[in-house]
C-alpha cells in the first residue's frame, strides 16, 4: 500500500463466496437545488447543494445503508436513485443503461423494477382509495398481469406482509402506522422490484411496532433477494438490517465499509463521533467514550471548502481547509473500506483481525454481548 | 417530596366516546432528582405532564380523580391565578417542537425577557440583559448579537437551547421535559442532553424527562416509570430496570432494541398493537400482548406490587418475569 491510498474500488466484503454484480451505481452524483431571489427579477442566485458528488454502488440483492444527519442530502440521494429527482450533475447508471436523464418513455419499464417505501404512513396512502386499490395501482400503471388476476394478487401480498387479506376493501384510515407501513411495502413489492429505496421507513413508528416492521423488511429482503437502499438515521437499526453502510456528511459520502468494519473500526472523525453520541439503552457502558461534536451542520448553500466537516472536526488542519480528501481505502482499512479524510482515525493492528475494536465503549458492549 | 401525583384519572370525550387517557398513575419526584417517563404515544406520558402543569386542554379533556401535590399543595384544588403564579416560576415545561412553541413574530431575546418583566416586574431594559445572560448559560454563541434574531433564524438544536434556557429562567424547582430531543438529530440531541443534566444538576431541580427512547435515558435518568394505557406498569431505579426488568412489556421493549450480538437475525418484536383508549382491553391492557399472560390477566387488573424496596410492577407474573431471562 503506498503511503496511503489504493484505488478507490468498491468491490464489497472480502467473503467473496457470492459473485456480485452491480445493480445500480452513481458516479459524482450531485443535486443542486437553485435559490431565487432579486428584484424586479427573479434569477438564480445560489444553489442548496443537497448532495455535491457522490459515488456509490448497489449489488444485486444487498442492503445498503445510508445514514447521516438531516440535511445531509440522504433522502435526496435516495430520490435519484429511484429517479424520482433528476440529478444536476454526474452519472446513474442501472444495470449498465445510463438513467441519468432517461425521459418518462425509457424509464417506464425501470420504474417497476425500481421502488420506493416512504418515511410517513400517513401522508404516503392516499386516504380516499382501498387498500387493495392503492397496491393494485401499479400493477395497472405498468399493465402486469399476474397470472390469477391482480386482485388475487393483492391479497397474496397482503398477506405476505402480514395483514388480513378480507381487509382489501378497507381504508387506510382504518389501520395503525405499524400496519400502514405494511401496506406500503406490499405496495412497493406489487411489481416484483429488483432494488427498493426505503426512506425511514421505520423512524415514524412506535418502539415496539418498529421492530415488527424491521423483521418483514428483512424478511423480504432475504426471502425475494431484493436490493435495498435503508435510509436512516438510527444507527443501530441500520446496523442491524444492513451488510453495507455509508455515512454521508453534507452532501458527500464520507466513509463507506460492511458493517463490522465500519462500526468496530470507523476511520472518519465524523462516524466516529456519530456512532459515539447514539444513546445506548445500557447502563453499563458508562465507560463510554463520548465525543461530543459543537456547534450545527454548516449550510449546504455555502459549504465549508476542502474537508466540509473541518468545521467540526477535532482533528482539523491548513490541509483540510484547502484539500477535498478523496474517498480512498487508506491504508489499514479493510478491503471495500473506504473513507474521505486527511487525518483518518488510527487503524488498529491488522493482525488480530476483526477483534480489535477501536471505541472502547463499543468493545464493552461487545464484550456484554458476547457473555449473554 | 416536591412533586407526588396520586391517583390521577384524565378522560377524554370525543365524538366515538370516552378515551381514557390516563388511569390511576401515581409517581413522585423530589428535588434533584431526574425521573424518566417511558412510553409509546397514546401511554398517557404527555397528557399526565399537561395535568401536572395545567395546560391540559378541557374540554375534551377531563380531570376525572386524583390529586397533584406540588410542595404539599394539592394543585388541583388551586384557582387558575394561583396556578398561573406557580406556573413559569416554580414549574416549568420544555416541548417538543422547538420551533411551533416559540413565537415565530417576537425576537428570542423578547420571548426570554418577558419571563422577567411578568413574573418579576423587571423593566425592558434590565430583561434584555437578562436574556443574554440566559443565552450564555445555554451556550448559544455570540448571545449579545443574536438575541435580537427571531426563531427561524435558530437551528434546531439552538432553538431547543432557547426552549431550555426559557424554563430556566426563573430558576424552577420542576422541570417537565417533553421529549426534548425526538426532533433532533444524533450529535445534537447529546449536545442537549447533556446541557438539560448539567443545569439541573446546577440548580437542584426536579426533572421529569418524557420520552419514547430508552437511550437516551439511561444515562441522566435516576429512576425510570414505564408507562401502558394510561397506567405505571414499571417503576425503578435506572440500572435495575437495564438489567432485570420486572414487567413483560418493559422486557419486550428492551428486547426489541437492536443488539451488536444480534445483527441480521430477526428482532425480537413485541406482538400486536398498542391498545384503542376507547376500548382498553379488560384486566391487564397489555395481556392480549403479553407473551405470558394467564386467565387471570384477562380479568384481574393488576395492582403494583413490590419488587423490592425501589421496585413496583403492575405484573400478576413479576416474578416469573424477573426469573425467566
Amino acid at each position: 500500500m503506498s503511503e496511503n491510498v489504493t484505488l478507490p474500488e468498491q468491490q464489497g466484503s472480502s467473503d467473496g463466496v457470492r459473485e456480485r454484480r452491480e445493480l445500480l451505481s452513481v458516479e459524482g452524483m450531485a443535486m443542486h437545488f437553485p435559490i431565487y431571489g432579486g428584484f424586479p427579477f427573479k434569477r438564480q442566485v445560489g444553489a442548496v447543494k443537497a448532495v455535491d458528488g457522490i459515488d456509490l454502488s448497489v449489488y444485486e440483492g444487498e442492503s445498503l445503508g445510508l445514514v447521516g444527519e438531516s440535511g445531509c442530502g440522504k433522502s435526496t440521494t435516495g430520490r435519484m436513485m429511484t429517479r424520482l429527482l433528476e440529478p444536476t450533475g454526474g452519472k446513474i447508471t442501472y444495470r449498465g443503461q445510463d438513467i441519468t436523464h432517461a425521459g418518462r418513455r425509457q424509464l417506464a419499464p425501470i420504474r417497476s423494477e425500481i421502488q420506493m417505501i416512504f418515511q410517513d404512513p400517513y401522508s404516503s396512502l392516499n386516504p380516499r382509495q382501498t387498500v387493495g386499490t392503492i397496491i393494485k395501482s401499479p400493477m395497472e400503471v405498468n399493465g402486469v398481469n399476474p397470472s390469477g388476476g391482480r386482485e388475487n394478487r393483492v391479497r397474496e401480498l397482503l398477506e405476505l406482509v402480514g395483514l388480513n387479506p378480507e381487509h382489501y376493501n378497507r381504508f387506510p384510515h382504518e389501520f395503525s402506522g405499524g400496519q400502514r407501513q405494511r401496506i406500503g411495502v406490499a405496495r412497493a413489492l406489487a411489481l416484483q422490484p429488483k432494488l427498493i429505496v426505503a426512506d425511514e421507513p421505520v423512524s415514524a413508528l412506535d418502539v415496539s411496532i418498529q421492530a415488527q416492521v424491521v423483521n418483514l423488511l428483512q424478511k423480504v429482503q432475504r426471502e425475494m433477494g431484493i436490493a435495498f437502499v435503508f435510509i436512516a438515521h438510527d444507527l443501530a437499526i441500520v446496523r442491524h438490517f444492513s451488510e453495507r453502510v455509508a455515512v454521508m456528511y453534507l452532501g458527500k459520502v464520507v466513509e463507506v465499509a460492511d458493517r463490522d468494519s465500519l462500526y468496530n473500526r470507523p476511520r472518519h472523525p465524523y462516524t466516529h463521533a456519530l456512532l459515539s453520541a447514539v444513546p445506548e439503552a445500557d447502563v453499563d457502558s458508562a465507560s463510554k467514550e463520548r465525543i461530543r461534536l459543537e456547534g450545527d451542520v454548516p449550510s449546504p448553500v455555502n459549504p465549508p471548502s476542502g474537508c466540509r466537516f473541518r468545521t467540526r472536526c477535532w482533528k482539523a488542519q491548513d490541509k483540510c481547509a484547502t484539500d477535498e480528501p478523496p474517498l480512498v481505502q487508506i491504508s489499514g482499512n479493510r478491503e471495500g473500506h473506504l473513507t474521505a479524510c486527511h487525518f483518518p482515525e488510527d487503524p488498529t493492528t491488522e493482525k488480530t483481525g476483526a477483534d480489535i475494536v477501536l471505541d472502547p465503549a463499543l468493545a464493552q458492549l461487545e464484550k456484554t454481548a458476547d457473555t449473554e | 417530596m416536591l412533586l407526588e401525583v396520586r391517583d390521577l384519572h384524565v378522560e377524554f370525550h370525543t365524538r366515538d366516546g370516552v378515551a381514557k387517557a390516563v388511569n390511576g398513575v401515581n409517581y413522585s419526584v423530589a428535588e434533584g432528582e431526574t425521573l424518566a417517563v417511558l412510553g409509546e404515544s397514546g401511554s398517557g406520558k404527555s397528557v399526565t405532564a399537561q395535568a401536572i402543569m395545567g395546560i391540559l386542554d378541557m374540554p375534551p379533556g377531563k380531570i376525572r380523580g386524583g390529586e397533584i401535590f406540588f410542595r404539599d399543595r394539592d394543585l388541583l384544588k388551586l384557582k387558575p391565578e394561583e396556578r398561573r403564579r406557580i406556573r413559569g416560576q416554580e414549574m416549568a415545561m420544555i416541548f417538543q417542537d422547538a420551533l411551533s412553541s416559540l413565537n415565530p413574530v417576537l425576537s428570542v431575546g423578547q420571548q426570554l425577557g418577558e419571563m422577567f418583566v411578568v413574573h418579576r416586574g423587571m423593566s425592558r431594559g434590565d430583561a434584555k440583559v437578562k436574556a443574554i445572560e440566559l443565552m450564555d448559560r445555554v451556550r448559544i454563541p455570540a448571545a449579545r448579537q443574536r438575541v435580537g434574531d427571531f426563531p427561524h433564524q435558530f437551528s434546531g438544536g439552538m432553538r431547543q437551547r432557547i426552549m431550555i434556557a426559557m424554563a430556566m429562567a426563573l430558576e424552577p424547582s420542576l422541570i417537565i421535559a417533553d421529549e426534548p430531543t425526538t426532533a433532533l438529530d444524533v450529535t445534537v440531541q447529546a449536545q442537549v442532553m447533556d446541557l438539560l443534566a448539567e443545569l439541573q444538576r446546577e440548580l437542584n431541580m426536579g426533572l421529569i424527562l418524557i420520552t419514547h427512547d430508552l437511550g437516551v435515558v439511561a444515562d441522566v435518568a435516576d429512576r425510570i416509570a414505564v408507562m401502558y394505557a394510561g397506567r405505571i406498569v414499571e417503576t425503578s431505579p435506572v440500572h435495575e430496570i437495564y438489567k432485570a426488568p420486572a414487567h413483560p412489556y418493559t422486557k419486550g421493549l428492551l428486547r426489541s432494541i437492536p443488539r451488536l450480538d444480534q445483527k441480521g437475525q430477526e428482532l425480537y418484536a413485541v406482538k400486536g398493537l398498542p391498545p384503542n383508549l376507547l376500548h382498553i382491553p379488560p384486566g391487564c391492557a397489555f395481556h392480549p400482548r403479553c407473551p405470558m399472560a394467564q386467565a387471570v390477566c384477562r380479568t384481574d387488573v393488576p395492582p403494583l406490587y413490590t419488587v423490592d424496596e425501589e421496585r413496583r410492577s403492575a405484573c400478576h407474573f413479576w416474578k416469573e418475569t424477573l426469573d425467566e431471562r
